[in-house]
């Protein structure tokens, strides 16, 4: 066949092989197509984020009253180390992954992602991996108990035999990131449209583009400080035990240095949904583009030079507190770009209040707070008061449910039209918003008062001053909790294909190439490389 | 799909697979097998540990060989692209980089004992009193040879063996470029002849390496378990000598594909895959016995 006739062709059969998928239990096994991973990232990070929920509400509940009612200090450990491990591995990052590989190659005109059978990999990787975690439940002793950052000696000396399942699951999802961000990256890199410059790419691909160089840096130390975990507990070694000449603050460093880039990974792309949501319901194009790409960037590297803002209790030398104090409030400056771009953005726009958008809105408020009291956090002296108290837990809260989730939660109604065909049940999206947000901030923003007066966290006991600001943040743990079954409920009407018909572009504002195909989205976007102008 | 990738305009999009599932498999196994019986063999026990871990390993090689045959057959049928040779050799740099930054976490806890750990407790900086109070008596040097309750060690020389074992190895990286130059060439014959050299010179740096570890054990009572010393000497060198262990699986493979008259100029993904991965583990070498045996 000759390369026009070949051309002429493709263009009519498209139609014949665009749905044609295999059938069954197969199709999602041995899969290859990144809407069908996707797809399964999405619902797996959805399950495991009830599965986490639900830990927190054990949590809330215990936390109800003062005094020791339901569950026994040892099991509340459990409960608070997995609800950490599982929202920051099982729900929050593989929610990413999943929007990353259902958006990014349509949204730069690529036929699926780089490496296709890698990507299937990745994926089936986590169950396997989470079973593991969960299985340890089941060992005497129980499951982790030493929080998620697994401080040592917590994790070496004082723990459990499930710390050696906790290592090598770890192990295992550490693997399963890197291959996914190696998969985006050379996605991005390799597979853009003709005319699809790096300078024309949504934000959304930029962002994660960034996000997964950081997983890339920083996923192989954590494989290494969890190794060290092991051998410390099991072999022998003292990496983090001063008798032979190593240093518990080792194990901090060791872990930051991957941690704070990990809590990045769990924003930037959410900066990046954010930044496309706005502009489409402000009907205004996105206010200072490459200031945006900029700031990422920006905030990117920087997050490798503030990691012991982390552990400024723990005896450091002065001038190292302060150069990691400087560092870290540099960071609010990238961030403050951002938040003035987003408002900028809607400043005279033609605004309306769809589902996503509202999320968005709630995004860039609340997340704003959390910014706040992290550059609070930031100040070294004051942070002798904050350290390891709830006011560290509303803190990162506010960045990670009403920051990160809300904008999966956003991203979601954004997209799901495109995903399934059908418009999201718009009465429930709405009482799903309005829930959440009132709940949330019931849950979260009494913690910073106790917080401030003092009360630490990861401890299923309080004083009894505390006990009315507790109840009322059980009361709103519980709210939003019971609330994100109304988003189960909207995801599984739309997987069912119930509700109206969506068009190819459902939001009149929207822009970027994912609106150009039909809805649903057909099972190989481009056959052939889109034409950027 | 793959087969009508004719049209160089069009993407390549691979067939489903079930490798990656049995991939997936291997590892949920290996990682349950690997914590089962590491928390039997610490404590002595009989368990089911070894049985998950043996069969994870299996099913590994399984999909290795299914996985790696699969690819090698996709590609000598000619479905594949320019692109997909790109993305490739991309995702194989990315994951050299990662196997960087594993190695700096193993460097960075080097540094800070170095720098930092070994010299606080023998009361540098702010720490007088950790000095005097907790360790007293406690001497900071390095090699840290008597750990601060009371472990002693030798230290390991650079003289001798480890500069053998160096010189062994960057002379394998010149044989390998030798050999990949001789692909270039379209010269089989040197080719073969240099692969074949740098195979056997990796073999000979492993024979070394495992020999100076019975001497580290025998000899000089340096151990895992013998202090922040050992920790760093063996965690370091090890990993370091299960990555030579992969490079020259890779290679041995790499050879048994040469001989079969696979890889030319334009097609050697695999070959030059490899013979990044063997120049990457040099230069992880010359860190190593510079930080680990010469300062």
């Amino acid at each position: 066949m000759s390369t026009i006739v070949t051309d002429t062709h493709s263009a009519h059969d498209a139609h014949d092989h665009h749905d044609h998928h295999p059938k069954g239990i197969k199709r999602w096994l041995f899969t290859t197509n990144h809407k069908d991973i996707g797809t399964m990232y999405l619902w797996f990070s959805l399950i495991m984020f009830f599965v986490g929920g639900s830990m927190a509400l054990m949590i809330r509940a215990e936390l109800f009253q003062p005094g020791m009612q339901i569950v026994d200090p040892h099991f509340f450990n459990q409960m608070t180390t997995m609800h950490g491990v599982i929202m920051v591995f099982g729900a929050v990052m593989p929610a990413f992954v999943g929007l990353a590989n259902w958006m990014i190659p349509m949204m730069i005109g690529a036929p699926d992602m780089a490496l296709p059978r890698m990507n299937n990999w990745s994926f089936w990787i986590l169950p396997f991996a989470f079973l593991i975690m969960l299985s340890s439940f089941f060992m005497p002793g129980g499951a982790p108990a030493f929080g998620w950052t697994f401080y040592a000696p917590l994790s070496t000396t004082y723990s459990t035999d499930s710390t050696a399942l906790f290592v090598f699951s770890m192990h295992i999802m550490g693997m399963s990131s890197i291959m996914g961000a190696i998969n985006v990256i050379v996605t991005i890199m390799n597979m853009r449209a003709p005319g699809m410059s790096y300078m024309k790419m949504p934000l959304f691909v930029w962002t994660w583009f960034i996000t997964a160089f950081l997983l890339i840096a920083v996923m192989p130390v954590l494989a290494g400080v969890v190794t060290m975990v092991l051998t410390d507990k099991y072999f022998g070694t003292a990496f983090f035990d001063a008798a032979g000449g190593g240093d518990p603050v080792l194990f901090q460093h060791l872990f930051w240095f991957f941690g704070h880039p990990e809590v990045y990974i769990m924003i930037l792309p959410s900066f990046g949904i954010v930044s496309a949501i706005i502009p489409a319901f402000a009907r205004k194009p996105l206010f200072g583009y490459a200031s945006m790409v900029y700031a990422t960037a920006a905030i990117a590297g920087l997050s490798f030079l503030v990691w012991a803002h982390h552990m400024f209790t723990t005896g450091m030398p002065t001038f190292a507190s302060l150069f990691f104090m400087y560092m870290t409030m540099l960071i609010a400056v990238p961030t403050g770009v951002k938040v003035f771009n987003w408002v900028s953005t809607m400043w005279r726009g033609a605004m309306t209040f769809e589902t996503p958008m509202l999320f968005s809105l709630a995004f860039v408020v609340l997340f704003t707070i959390g910014g706040f009291s992290g550059i609070m956090l930031a100040i070294t002296p004051v942070d002798y008061q904050y350290h390891d108290t709830y006011f560290v837990v509303a803190h990162f809260h506010y960045v990670l449910v009403s920051g990160a989730v809300f904008s999966i939660m956003a991203a979601a109604y954004y997209w799901l039209p495109k995903w399934s065909g059908v418009m999201y049940d718009t009465f429930l999206s709405k009482l799903h918003f309005w829930c959440s947000l009132i709940s949330v901030n019931i849950l979260f923003f009494p913690m910073h008062f106790v917080g401030l007066a003092g009360m630490p966290r990861r401890i299923p006991d309080y004083a009894l001053q505390f006990a009315d600001i507790n109840a009322i943040v059980s009361v709103g743990g519980f709210l939003f909790g019971f609330s994100q079954l109304i988003f189960l409920a909207v995801c599984i009407k739309c997987a069912l294909k119930k509700g109206e018909p969506a068009p190819a572009k459902p939001w009149e504002g929207a822009e970027g190439l994912e609106w150009t195909v039909p809805s649903p989205a057909p099972y190989h976007t481009f056959d052939v490389p889109p034409v950027i102008k | 799909m793959s087969t009508e990738n004719h049209n160089p305009q069009k993407y390549y999009v691979p067939d489903q697979s079930i490798w990656p599932l049995v991939g997936a498999i291997a590892l949920g196994l290996i990682a349950f097998g690997a914590g089962h019986y590491t928390i039997e063999w610490s404590k002595q026990e009989a368990g089911f540990g070894h049985y998950f871990l043996g069969a994870g390993l299996l099913v590994m090689v399984v999909m290795l060989v299914g996985w790696f045959g699969d690819q090698i057959r996709e590609s000598r049928a000619g479905l594949y692209n320019e692109q997909l040779g790109r993305s490739y050799k991309q995702g194989m740099s990315w994951f050299i980089f990662s196997e960087v930054m594993f190695f700096m976490a193993f460097f960075g806890a080097l540094f800070y004992a170095r720098m930092i750990a070994v010299p606080w407790l023998g009361g540098a900086s702010n720490n007088e009193m950790t000095g005097q109070i907790l360790w007293p008596g406690f001497e900071a040097i390095w090699p840290l040879t008597t750990t601060p309750d009371g472990t002693t060690t030798q230290a390991m020389g650079w003289f001798g063996l480890p500069l053998i074992n160096t010189v062994i190895l960057v002379i394998s990286s010149v044989t390998l470029h030798f050999a990949h130059v001789g692909l270039e060439e379209g010269k089989r014959q040197k080719l073969k002849v240099w692969l074949l050299i740098t195979i056997a010179l990796g073999l000979i740096f492993l024979g070394l390496q495992g020999y100076e570890y019975v001497h580290a054990y025998r000899d000089l009572g340096l151990t895992l378990d013998s202090g922040i010393y050992g920790n760093t000497f063996f965690m370091l060198t090890g990993f370091h000598g299960l990555h030579v262990t992969l490079g020259a699986i890779m290679m041995i493979v790499m050879a048994g594909r040469v001989f079969a008259g696979h890889f030319t100029k334009n097609d050697q993904f695999a070959f030059q895959a490899t013979a990044w991965y063997w120049h990457f583990v040099d230069v992880v070498w010359l860190c190593l016995f510079v930080f680990v045996y010469v300062l």
